[in-house]
């Protein structure tokens, strides 16, 4: 009986099928162009089921709002107002669940910027309500509390903040040193986004992968060996990598409010900044000025008049790195290939290339294609390297201005208001102390 | 005087940098535009198998559609059974779904009506390669919205190698090959 029906590949392209193809395109090709096989008229009256299409939900993308808003509120009463490690830390495990776990990850602040630079360079890119408000609200949130988003609201924080149990200090010429590593990457990622080559802080997301429980097994690694670091190193990917945090940086240092660590008056005992694993309490100016001011003044001269050339070196540099920042467009990669493939220098293709020669596509328009693209990474790589130089040159001069500090206090910018200081200062508020003996006075 | 100055000039910056950020968000958010959402092109979709295996989701949000206004009923079916199959049945040997997600049944001599399973349907488009090669291309992907979590960059569309990820308004989410079928939601 199968025997019957047996249509092994040679025959499935034998005569007799090809014999009834051509029958049957002859046939349609009048009426009905576009089919090889007409549709059938059925006899007994058989209706074809309809097509399920159900719409995305929206229900969840005004409550991701609301939510948004009511932690960041919290968040700032906890640390400025109630000035508690204990719900800080509730408030980052709340998030790290809802904004982590039962909403993927996604829309977080942090990606957001690529599609508000997306949506800037581009005028007819669309950048829905809520991704706008997930990039402007812990902004405003850190021009008039500091970083309280970073402490109690980024899904990313909550996660290396749930696993930093045993946080050892980094030297802070270290720290000084790599915090400038999330400056070059706020900078790669504007020029991939400017240039069409993908929103690459989502690619390279070391933790999304554990909040949708499953990614690439290279990112689950990296992602892994983050979590790992991050039990000693606290915070690895928002002090050294976090784009959006350089942002948030310059936002809190021109804060209206911020944590404090003391409620009262600094004793400079030093012990907050023995407690603070970010390297962030800056302690009180020495008696003693570490070097002449004349010497001092010399030095910030010669770091102002190297601006214009650190910046101009930067732009150099990044012109000259045209060729290989260019292959983080897919077209560019595509085209080098193609003239890989057509030169002969490689013996297979690839699952791009097979695609590309399928839509019939002139090499020529892939070449011109990529040929404009590496012109806007030539723009864009100075636009970067004079970005980054500019950077590095504010960081040295920021560094070498020395400020008058009478007590230890948190760094604005650095601080990511995590509270950690709080319980470490022996010194009580003044309400806290009048308040219990007020009541006393009274049972007396 | 001196920390008044201070604390004026760090006032007026910030007013700056809230109006710089606030200024780049209205001047974003008043083009009102629409949400969108990722959607494929089944005229672009060369069916690489990617969507099965670059989706963030376990299960890809990508599903196999079928048009069935365009649908031949055929008996011998490029999408439902291997180019080697032994017979023109159900058999698991013959099917050429990896997860036997297509159902086929018999509606009358000598057609058959292809349904598919989208509990069992992967997205991996040996079924759309099939029917494009053999048949009237009726099956097809698209990306299933109660499914899709709607990343802001879609990873399968950054693997995509023909391009057929774009992005198409909520309110209309699909590119439906036939505009004869009746859609229920």
């Amino acid at each position: 009986m199968i025997s019957d029906f047996r249509f092994p590949i040679s025959d499935w392209m034998g005569t007799r099928f090809l014999c009834f193809f051509a029958a049957i395109l002859f046939i349609a090709t009048p009426a009905q162009a576009e089919f090889r096989f007409p549709m059938p008229e059925f006899e007994t009256g058989y209706q074809h089921p309809p097509v399920y299409t159900p719409g995305p939900s929206n229900a969840m993308v005004g409550w991701d709002i609301v939510v948004l808003f009511a932690a960041l509120t919290l968040a700032a009463i906890f640390v400025l107002k109630r000035r508690k490690r204990r719900e800080i830390f509730l408030l980052t495990l709340f998030s790290l669940i809802y904004f982590g776990f039962w909403r993927n990850g996604c829309v977080c602040a942090v990606g957001s910027l690529q599609n508000i630079a997306a949506g800037l360079c581009d005028s007819s890119y669309g950048v829905p309500l809520t991704v706008v408000i997930f990039f402007t609200a812990p902004l405003i949130f850190a021009l008039l509390f500091g970083r309280v988003f970073c402490a109690a609201v980024c899904p990313l924080g909550a996660v290396q903040e749930a696993v930093a149990v045993r946080p050892v200090k980094v030297p802070p010429a270290v720290e000084k040193g790599l915090s400038i590593v999330p400056v070059i990457y706020l900078g790669l990622a504007l020029l991939s986004v400017a240039t069409g080559s993908g929103f690459i802080i989502c690619q390279y997301d070391p933790f999304v992968g554990f909040f949708r429980m499953g990614a690439s097994f290279s990112l689950l690694v990296f992602g892994f060996f983050m979590l790992l670091t991050g039990i000693f190193v606290a915070r690895p990917y928002c002090r050294f990598l976090c784009p959006y945090g350089v942002l948030l940086n310059g936002c809190s240092k021109l804060s209206r409010y911020h944590a404090t660590i003391t409620p009262s008056d600094c004793i400079q005992c030093g012990l907050c900044s023995d407690a603070c694993p970010y390297n962030a309490i800056n302690g009180p100016t020495p008696a003693a000025a570490p070097e002449s001011r004349k010497k001092g003044a010399y030095r910030l001269g010669l770091l102002i008049l190297l601006t214009p050339l650190m910046i101009a070196l930067g732009g150099g540099i990044g012109g000259l790195l045209k060729e290989p920042l260019s292959r983080m467009n897919p077209t560019v990669r595509l085209a080098e290939r193609i003239a890989g493939e057509e030169l002969g220098r490689y013996t297979t293709t690839t699952i791009e290339t097979d695609a590309f020669r399928a839509s019939d596509t002139p090499n020529e328009t892939l070449y011109a294609e990529a040929v404009a693209i590496k012109e806007k990474f030539r723009t864009g790589g100075m636009g970067l390297g004079a970005f980054i130089g500019l950077m590095i040159a504010c960081r040295l001069i920021a560094v070498s201005i020395l400020r008058k500090r009478t007590g230890y206090e948190p760094d604005r910018g650095t601080c990511l208001s995590c509270g950690r200081c709080f319980k470490y200062c022996p010194v009580k508020s003044r309400c806290a102390e009048s308040q219990p003996s007020g009541e006393h006075d009274q049972n007396d | 005087m001196k920390p008044l100055q201070k604390q004026s000039r760090r006032d007026f910056l910030r007013i700056a940098a809230a109006a710089l950020f606030g200024g780049a968000a209205w001047w974003i958010a008043r083009r009102r535009s629409p949400r969108m959402v990722w959607q494929i092109d089944p005229e672009k979709c060369t069916q690489c198998g990617r969507c099965a295996t670059h989706c963030v989701l376990p299960v890809s949000a990508v599903k196999c559609f079928h048009s069935y206004s365009m649908c031949g009923y055929c008996d011998l079916c490029g999408g439902y059974l291997r180019p080697d199959a032994h017979g023109r049945n159900t058999g698991a040997e013959n099917q050429l779904c990896p997860t036997a997600a297509i159902r086929r049944k018999f509606i009358e001599d000598p057609y058959y009506q292809y349904t598919i399973d989208e509990k069992l349907c992967i997205g991996c488009g040996k079924c759309v390669k099939g029917c494009g090669l053999f048949g009237n291309g009726s099956l097809y992907l698209q990306v299933k919205h109660d499914l899709c979590v709607n990343c802001s960059e879609c990873a399968i569309a950054r693997a995509c190698p023909s391009d057929a990820f774009k992005l198409v308004p909520a309110s209309d989410p699909y590119l439906l090959k036939s505009n004869q079928e009746e859609r229920i939601s």
